[in-house]
C-alpha cells in the first residue's frame, strides 16, 4: 500500500520522466529476450514490482452492530435533500410562494418511530417545495412589458403605436371584427386562450381560431343570444337563446336543447367540476353536470334579476352582484348564500374576481370601484372613483384590471394591493362594451361591443409559461382527447364546492371528536323502561301517531337523562381499561348510596 | 417606448415529427394548478376503486393428490419447486411456473405430517404417521433408479411434525417427545418432555437457530434449546394452538395459530401476554406462514378461507376464498414475497397473488411511477371515511358473513353482561380484562 503512494507521489512530482519511464519499461518488456540488455530486465523488473501494487486485505473483526451503524452512518450515502448540496440556495420568497403551509413540528408525538417518520415526511414536503421553486429557472418565456420613455406615460400609447413597433405575428393580434348588424356582442375565450366564441344579441354565433383567424363556424340562431361559454374543449360550447340553453358543436350543429335552464342572462363554466353554473332572469341559480347530463342543484335566490355572476376561480364558488349592493356567494349544495357581503349603498354595476381568488372588484353605479379580499371577505382594500360608471370589470391572470366604462377600457396595473394613481393603457371604442375577457396566456383582452368585437394588445397581462397538462394553447387532437379523458376522471364532485377547497386537506378534529362522544355513549346498561300513558286532555280520542310521538319523546328524553347521570356518576368514563386500573379513579367517582350518610364526614381539605 | 408582447414561437412547442412525441411544457406554479387537494382526493379515490377492481388474487391451482394435502415444504433457494405431502401418504414435488406435477411417490403409510428441507435444499425430510423419518433427494433419481430415501430413521412414538435446523446437520420432531436427531445417527441424540403433553408441531428458530418452539396438546406452547437439556418455558393458553410460525426477521416473535378462531404474535422475552391478537377468523386456525420480509402473514382455517395480516395489525388486510375450497391445512407464503400458496382438504394446491391488484410480470417505467403516485396518494387519504371504506370492502361467502355477525352479537352480548355485572356489583370487583390477557392461562417455567 505504501508503495503505492509513493509510486503516486513520485508521479506526481516528474510527471513526464515518469511517462518516458514507463513507455521504456513497455520496451524493454518487448525485448526481454535479448540477453543483451540485462541490466535493462532487472530494471524492467523493477519496473513491474513498481506497477503491481500488492494490496492485502484483512477482514477486520467483528465489534459488534452498533460500532458498524455508527461508521456506516458517516459513510452512508445521504438522501438528497438531506445533503448539504453545494447548490446555489433558492431565494426565500420563491420558496414561499411554493410552499403548502409550515408544516408539522412533531412536538406531542410519544415514539421516535413516529416522530423520525414524521420528519422524513416534512423533509420529503419540503424538497418537492424547493424543487418545484427551483424549475422555476427552466420557464421558457418571460411575461410581456410596456415601459414608457422618460416624460411619457404608458397610458398615452395608442394601440396602433404597440402594434406597430412589435414583431408581426403579435400585432396581428389586435384586430376589429366590424359586425354592425346583429347587435350588442358578448364574447369568451376557450380555457386554452386559442379559441373565440362571440355572440349577437340579434342571434348571430361565430366561433373562431383568433390566432390563425380560422373561422370554426358561423351561425344565426334566429333567436336573442344572451351569452356564450365554451365547455371543458373546444369543440363543444353553450349559448343563453330567448328561451332555453342550447348546446352546439364547433361546426355550428345543435347537439342539445336544455329546456331545463330558460331565460339564462349569465353562464359560467367550471372546468373541474365539469358543470355550467347558469343565472336566469327569473332569478334562478342552477349548476348543470354537463359530463352526464343531471341538473346538480336549481333553486331560486329570491334576489331577482340576476344579471351580474361570476364565478371564483380558486373556490368555484359563483358570486351574484344584486341592485341593493350586495354581493352573494352561492354553492349547489346550500340553498341560501355562502356569504353575503353589502360592498356598495347603490346598485352594483359589475363584479370581478382574479384568477387566484384573492382580490374581488365591485363597481356600482355611484361611479365607485371597490376591490375586496375574497378569502377574507374584507375589505374594502383599495377605493376608487371613476369618472364614469364601471359596467365592466375583468381580471388578467397576471391580476391586471380591465375597466369598461361606457365605450371607453382602461386598464391598471397594481390597483389591488396599493391605490393606482393612472391608468396603464387606455382605449376607446365607437360603441358601448358589451363584455371583455383577457385571453388566458395572451397578451390579449378581448372587448365585444355593439359593433362587433376588438382585440388589444395589453402588455403583461398574460401567463408567459402554460402547463400542458393544464392547459395547453398548442394541444393537438389526440392531446385533446387524451387530457379530456384524464379530466373526466379527476372530476370534483359538486359537493365540494365551499368557501374554502383546501379543507379536505386539513386533519377533521370535530369528527375525532364526535367518535370519542360516541364511545362515550355506547354504554351496556339498559335504561330503565318507562311505561308512560300520556293524558288525554281534550277527552277526545286521539289519532295513535301523536300518542306514539310523544311515548317516544319522552322516553328519549328519560333515557337522555339516564346516561346524563351516569355519566356524572363515572361510569360513562369507563371506556378504556387503563382507566379503570387506577383504583382512585373508580373510587372517586362512587355513586352516592342511602347509608352513605352514615359514614364519617370528609375532611373539608381532602374535598 | 419599449414593449415586449408574449408570442411563442411554435417549434419550440411543437413536435418535430410525425414520430416524435410531445412537447408538454410544465410550469408548477401554484395558480395554474387550482383545487390541488380535491383532484388529488378524486385522484386517491379512483385508484382506490381500481385496486378492489383489479383486485382478483387467484394465480393457478395445482391438481394431483389423491387426498387432502396434509403440509407443504418450503425450498430454501428455488422459488418454482413446491413440496406437499399428502393424507395418503404420497409426496409430489411440483413445478410452479409450469402448474405441473414434476415427480410424485409414496412416501409413507398413513399421513405425511411433515416436510422440511434441509438448508442446502438438495434433501428433504419427511414424516409421516407409520413412525418413520425419511429423506429424500430433491433432484429426480437417475434413469432406472428407484424411488427410495437416502436415509430412513424408524421412531419409537408416534411422529407429527419435522422441523430442520437453519445451519447444521440437525432435524427435531415432535409427538409423544419431542426429539432432536442429527442426519447421521439412527437414534435422536435429545429428547424433552414436560408432563405428558402430546406435541403437534415444531418449529426452529430460523435466526436464533437453537430455539426450538413446539405446541401442544394441553393448550401450551413449549420452547426449547438443543443447547439445554430439558425445556424453557411454556405458556399455556384458554384452547390450543394448531401451528406455530418464527418471524423470520425478528429473532424472538413468533405467531401461533389458535383454536379459539385467533391467532397470537409472542415476544419469547415475555410470555405473560401475547404482543397482538389477530382476529378475524371465524373457525379454528389450523395453518401459518409468515412472508420472508416478517412484515406480514397469512393463516387458514376451517373457515375455508385464507386471511393476510399485517404485523403488529389485529385485523386482517385481505380474505382470499374460492367456492370450491375446503378447510385449509397448510398454507406458505413463497420466498420472492409475490405469492401464496395453500393447501386444502379437497385434494386442490391453491396459488394466490400476495397482492391481489399486484399486475404480475414486468413494469415499464411510467406504469411503475403511476402506480407509485396512486400507492402515495392512497395512504395520503387513506383515513377519509369514503377511501378507507372502499378499501376496507371485502365480499365474504356466506357462511362468513353469518358466522361473523354471529360472533359479533356473541361478544356484544359478553361485553355487556360484563358491563352490567360491573355496574351492579361492588366497585373493583369485576376487573377490566383486556383481550390480549384474557386467552393467556398461566407462564410457567
Amino acid at each position: 500500500m505504501t508503495r503505492y503512494f509513493l509510486k503516486q507521489e513520485s508521479q506526481k512530482d516528474k510527471q513526464k520522466p515518469q511517462n518516458k519511464g514507463n513507455e521504456g519499461s513497455i520496451k524493454e518488456l518487448r525485448t526481454f529476450k535479448r540477453p543483451k540488455y540485462k541490466s535493462s530486465i532487472e530494471k524492467s523488473q523493477k519496473e513491474i514490482d513498481a506497477l503491481v501494487t500488492v494490496v492485502k486485505y484483512k477482514r477486520k473483526a467483528w465489534r459488534g452492530r452498533k460500532y458498524e451503524d455508527d461508521k456506516l452512518a458517516g459513510a452512508r450515502v445521504q438522501a438528497p435533500w438531506n445533503r448539504k448540496s453545494k447548490r446555489v440556495p433558492v431565494p426565500e420568497d420563491k420558496l414561499a410562494h411554493h410552499s403548502r403551509g409550515e408544516g408539522l413540528s412533531g412536538d406531542g408525538i410519544k415514539t421516535d418511530f413516529h416522530q423520525k417518520k414524521l420528519k422524513k415526511h416534512e423533509a420529503n414536503i419540503e424538497f418537492s417545495i424547493e424543487q418545484a421553486a427551483r424549475a422555476e429557472i427552466l420557464l421558457p418565456e418571460e411575461s410581456g412589458f410596456l415601459l414608457a420613455d422618460e416624460g411619457e406615460l404608458t397610458t398615452q400609447f395608442t394601440q396602433q403605436q404597440i402594434a406597430s413597433s412589435v414583431d408581426i405575428t403579435s400585432a396581428t393580434k389586435h384586430f376589429d371584427l366590424h359586425l354592425a348588424e346583429f347587435g350588442p356582442y358578448r364574447m369568451n375565450y376557450s380555457r386554452n386562450g386559442r379559441f373565440l366564441l362571440i355572440g349577437g344579441r340579434r342571434g348571430h354565433v361565430a366561433a373562431m381560431d383568433w390566432v390563425t383567424k380560422k373561422l370554426l363556424c358561423e351561425v344565426n340562431v334566429m333567436e336573442a343570444v344572451y351569452d356564450v361559454q365554451w365547455l371543458h374543449v373546444e369543440t363543444m360550447f353553450a349559448v343563453a337563446q330567448k328561451q332555453w340553453v342550447y348546446v352546439y358543436d364547433n361546426q355550428g350543429i345543435e347537439l342539445h336543447c336544455i329546456k331545463k335552464l330558460n331565460k339564462i342572462l349569465h353562464m359560467e363554466f367550471l372546468p373541474y367540476h365539469f358543470l355550467l353554473a347558469t343565472a336566469s332572469e327569473e332569478g334562478y341559480l342552477s349548476w348543470l353536470d354537463i359530463s352526464i347530463g343531471k341538473m346538480v342543484s336549481q333553486f331560486n335566490t329570491r334576489m331577482g334579476r340576476l344579471n351580474l355572476m361570476t364565478l371564483n376561480p380558486y373556490n368555484a364558488v359563483v358570486c351574484l352582484g344584486h341592485s341593493k349592493g350586495i354581493v352573494t356567494m352561492w354553492s349547489p349544495n346550500v340553498k341560501e348564500p355562502l356569504s353575503k357581503m353589502l360592498c356598495h349603498q347603490h346598485p352594483l354595476q359589475s363584479l370581478a374576481i382574479d384568477s387566484q381568488g384573492q382580490y374581488m372588484a365591485t363597481a356600482a353605479v355611484d361611479r365607485t370601484l371597490k376591490i375586496w379580499d375574497v378569502r377574507k371577505l374584507e375589505g374594502p382594500l383599495q377605493q376608487y372613483k371613476l369618472h364614469a360608471v364601471a359596467s365592466n370589470l375583468a381580471f388578467s391572470q397576471r391580476g391586471l384590471l380591465a375597466i369598461g366604462m361606457g365605450n371607453v377600457v382602461e386598464v391598471y396595473r397594481d390597483c389591488c394591493q396599493r391605490p393606482a394613481d393612472r391608468p396603464y393603457l387606455r382605449h376607446r371604442l365607437f360603441k358601448r362594451i358589451g363584455n371583455m375577457q383577457f385571453c388566458p396566456y395572451e397578451d390579449v383582452l378581448g372587448v365585444a361591443s355593439d359593433s362587433g368585437f376588438t382585440s388589444l394588445i395589453i402588455p403583461g397581462s398574460g401567463e408567459p409559461n402554460f402547463d400542458a397538462l393544464e392547459s395547453n394553447p398548442f394541444q393537438s387532437k389526440s392531446q385533446r382527447r387524451e387530457s379530456e379523458v384524464k379530466s373526466l376522471l379527476e372530476k370534483i364532485q359538486p359537493e365540494f364546492i365551499t368557501l374554502d377547497p383546501t379543507v379536505i386537506t386539513d386533519v377533521h378534529i370535530p369528527t375525532l371528536r364526535d367518535k370519542v362522544e360516541a364511545k362515550k355513549k355506547l354504554l351496556f346498561l339498559k335504561p330503565p323502561k318507562i311505561d308512560f300513558q300520556p293524558r288525554n286532555k281534550s277527552g277526545k280520542k286521539k289519532g295513535t301517531v301523536k300518542v306514539a310521538q310523544t311515548k317516544r319523546i319522552v322516553r328519549e328524553e328519560q333515557r337522555r337523562e339516564f346516561v346524563k347521570t351516569l355519566k356524572d356518576a363515572g361510569i360513562g368514563e369507563i371506556t378504556s381499561p387503563q382507566n379503570t386500573e387506577s383504583s382512585s379513579v373508580s373510587v372517586k367517582h362512587k355513586p352516592f348510596t342511602a347509608l352513605d350518610r352514615f359514614k364519617p364526614k370528609k375532611k373539608k381539605e381532602e374535598g | 417606448m419599449k414593449v415586449k408582447v408574449l408570442c411563442r414561437n411554435p417549434d419550440y412547442y411543437l413536435r418535430e415529427t410525425k414520430r416524435d412525441i410531445y412537447k408538454v411544457p410544465r410550469n408548477y406554479e401554484p395558480s395554474l394548478h387550482p383545487f390541488e387537494g380535491l383532484r388529488e382526493y378524486t385522484r386517491a379515490l379512483n385508484a382506490v376503486k381500481l385496486e378492489r377492481v383489479f383486485a382478483k388474487p387467484f394465480v393457478g391451482n395445482l391438481d394431483g393428490h389423491q387426498d387432502g394435502v396434509s403440509c407443504f415444504g418450503k425450498h430454501p433457494q428455488r422459488l418454482s419447486l413446491l413440496v406437499s405431502g399428502s393424507y395418503d401418504g404420497e409426496v409430489r414435488l411440483w413445478d410452479l411456473p409450469q402448474q405441473k406435477c414434476v415427480r410424485n411417490f409414496r412416501a409413507h403409510d398413513g399421513f405425511v405430517r411433515g416436510i422440511a428441507f434441509l438448508p442446502d435444499g438438495q434433501q428433504f425430510v419427511t414424516v409421516g404417521d407409520d413412525k418413520t423419518i425419511k429423506m429424500w433427494k430433491t433432484d429426480l433419481p437417475d434413469w432406472g433408479e428407484e424411488e427410495e430415501p437416502t436415509n430412513t430413521y424408524i421412531s419409537k412414538s408416534v411422529i407429527m411434525g419435522v422441523s430442520h435446523h437453519q445451519k447444521e446437520p440437525m432435524f427435531a420432531t415432535c409427538g409423544e417427545l419431542c426429539q432432536v436427531w442429527e442426519e447421521d445417527r439412527n437414534e435422536p441424540i435429545r429428547t424433552f418432555q414436560w408432563g405428558v403433553d402430546s406435541l403437534h408441531d415444531v418449529s426452529f428458530n430460523p435466526i436464533e437457530t437453537n430455539l426450538l418452539a413446539a405446541c401442544a396438546s394441553d393448550r401450551s406452547i413449549i420452547l426449547y434449546d438443543t443447547r439445554d437439556i430439558g425445556p424453557i418455558r411454556k405458556v399455556i393458553m384458554t384452547l390450543r394452538s394448531n401451528r406455530l410460525c418464527w418471524n423470520p426477521m425478528e429473532a424472538f416473535i413468533f405467531t401461533c395459530a389458535n383454536e379459539d378462531y385467533n391467532l397470537y404474535t409472542f415476544d419469547t422475552r415475555k410470555l405473560k401476554q401475547p404482543l397482538q391478537v389477530h382476529m378475524d377468523h371465524v373457525s379454528a386456525v389450523t395453518a401459518i406462514d409468515y412472508a420472508p420480509t416478517g412484515k406480514e402473514f397469512v393463516s387458514g382455517g376451517y373457515d375455508k378461507s385464507l386471511r393476510i395480516f399485517e404485523h403488529g395489525k389485529s385485523h386482517s388486510r385481505d380474505i382470499y376464498h374460492t367456492k370450491r375450497m375446503q378447510r385449509l391445512t397448510c398454507v406458505l407464503w413463497s420466498m420472492d414475497n409475490k405469492y401464496i400458496l395453500c393447501g386444502s382438504d379437497e385434494m386442490n394446491i391453491r396459488m394466490w397473488k400476495a397482492r391481489s391488484a399486484e399486475k404480475l410480470g414486468v413494469l415499464r417505467p411510467r406504469e411503475k411511477t403511476a402506480l407509485n403516485y396512486s400507492e402515495a396518494l392512497k395512504r395520503k387519504f387513506g383515513s377519509h371515511p369514503q377511501i378507507s371504506r372502499i378499501a376496507r370492502h371485502r365480499q365474504v361467502p356466506k357462511h362468513v358473513y353469518h358466522a361473523q355477525k354471529e360472533l359479533r352479537t356473541i361478544k356484544l352480548k359478553q361485553k355487556r353482561k360484563e358491563a352490567n355485572r360491573r355496574a351492579h356489583s361492588k366497585p373493583g370487583t369485576v376487573p377490566f380484562l383486556s383481550e390480549k390477557k384474557k386467552h393467556i392461562v398461566e407462564e410457567q417455567e
